[in-house]
């Protein structure tokens, strides 16, 4: 029926399911404090960050693939399905559902690799047991950030 | 765009049909724990009251707290008195609204508590981005509610709520559209990985005029004053303070910010909001829609 999680993201949407439902929201909150900052790299070439227009709130994410050349770099090798995966996200303070959800692909999906991350459920928003208390627009705005992510992984496999 | 800058001396708020609905930022931090005033946070984000938000307000969220959970619509008589009892609301309390996105969810919520006839409700000019912008204090300490009694109040949504029937039958009337541009022409912006779920069809309710929410903001969210406000509504879109008026925007959040403009600020005598919108009208079966910039013809078969 339905696809296998990567371990982390199995463990994290395990939790959500198995607490009372009024501390889905402070994990979330948690997930949303705990979103790494960007790279100084990152954050000085913020044009290399792809917006999700999907989200409400001003989201931006970078995909570095092992072997695709970083951002701001120049990579050499050539990447592939077992390459490694970085995420990098940028969300504002005053919208901390988005970084939630971003925090939340971050401890999930970084460190992947490429066929991993590609095999990432689509529905993966609403396995999160948090549709009661987000608004189904705001999981369809991680279904956005999701669907970027692959997007970028396959870019990278596939360079034009 | 003006900002905020006006005459020393000059009262904004005085030159409102009724200002008494709004507060402004100074007045709200002076008046802070005054007996039988309640600040309500509402917002768009379900975790942001949890950052922090001002001392003693309590947060109530659109989504999970005035929406019935299985109907679309919103909590009847019990489940809203039921609601204001657990915030610590009683009836006669004066209760002030401010929240993100310039205030839409906090109009919303106001909205709502109209449809139940709470009468004191009021909106802090320029919500939670001013405040903050200003370095006001915000705290993380939970507010100490004591619970109250609140009378079981039936909701009564003609006067200031619209259904979709009603606006099949106002077609030909008043009408404002608050999406953005691109919402009321139809355009959409597909990208062929992330279709538009939200409705079947774009464009807007025929005869509807565009006038963007955000028109009636100054750039730090507050309103702007009654002349510049009477500019757009009145003399660029003809509407008059006896017209019968409804708004309408995606579900109805953005144009309550629209109502309480036309309602409070304007003084107009009958504004409703359609809060089914566009998610319902867009996939609706058999109602005409039309694409473009202008406001189209009423089709003649609709008219009642």
């Amino acid at each position: 029926m339905s696809q296998e999680l990567p371990s982390a993201l199995a463990g994290i949407v395990e939790d959500f399911a198995t607490m009372p439902a009024a501390e889905r929201l402070p994990l979330l909150l948690e997930f949303s404090q705990g979103l790494p900052d960007l790279p100084p790299r990152l954050a000085e070439h913020r044009e290399l960050l792809e917006p999700v227009p999907e989200c409400q709130s001003p989201i931006f994410l970078a995909v570095e693939v092992a072997g695709a050349g970083e951002p701001g770099a120049q990579g050499s090798d050539k990447p592939g399905p077992d390459s490694v995966v970085r995420l990098h996200f940028s969300a504002p303070p005053e919208a901390p559902t988005t970084r939630g959800f971003a925090g939340i692909l971050h401890e999930g999906l970084d460190g992947l690799t490429a066929a991993e991350v590609l095999a990432v459920p689509d529905d993966l928003p609403l396995r999160l047991s948090l549709t009661d208390q987000v608004s189904p627009l705001r999981l369809r705005g991680m279904s956005g950030m999701l669907a970027r992510i692959k997007g970028q992984v396959r870019r990278a496999l596939q360079p034009a | 765009m003006s900002n905020n800058v006006y005459p020393e001396g000059y009262s904004k708020f005085a030159e409102y049909a009724d200002g008494s609905r709004l507060v402004s930022t100074d007045w709200l931090a002076e008046n802070l724990g005054t007996p039988g005033i309640v600040v309500v946070e509402s917002n768009e984000d379900v975790l942001l009251y949890d950052t922090g938000h001002i001392p003693g307000a309590v947060k109530l969220d659109w989504h999970t707290e005035l929406n019935d959970s299985v109907t679309r619509d919103y909590l009847d008589g019990a489940g809203f008195a039921a609601l204001m009892a657990s915030k610590g609301i009683k009836r006669t309390d004066t209760v002030i609204f401010y929240g993100d996105k310039s205030n839409w969810w906090a109009a919303y919520a106001l909205w709502v508590f109209r449809l139940f006839g709470h009468e004191d409700v009021r909106l802090l000019d320029g919500g939670r981005a001013k405040w903050q912008a200003e370095g006001r204090e915000l705290t993380l300490d939970k507010p100490a509610i004591s619970a109250t009694v609140y009378p079981v109040v039936e909701r009564h949504d003609e006067a200031i709520r619209a259904y979709k029937d009603d606006v099949l039958a106002h077609l030909g009337g008043a009408m404002i559209d608050v999406r953005s541009p691109q919402e009321y022409t139809g355009e959409r912006t597909h990208m062929p990985d992330y279709p538009e779920e939200g409705a079947l069809r774009g464009g807007h309710i025929p005869g509807a005029q565009s006038v963007p929410w955000a028109r009636a903001a100054n750039e730090d969210g507050t309103f702007k004053s009654r002349a510049e406000l009477e500019a757009i509504y009145l003399e660029e879109k003809g509407l008059s303070p006896d017209d019968d008026v409804i708004a309408y925007c995606r579900i109805g959040e953005r144009s309550s910010h629209t109502w309480f403009v036309l309602t409070y600020l304007l003084g107009f005598d009958s504004v409703r909001n359609y809060d089914g919108s566009w998610t319902e009208w867009g996939n609706a079966v058999r109602v005409p829609i039309v694409k473009g910039e202008a406001p189209g013809a009423i089709p003649l078969d609709e008219v009642r």
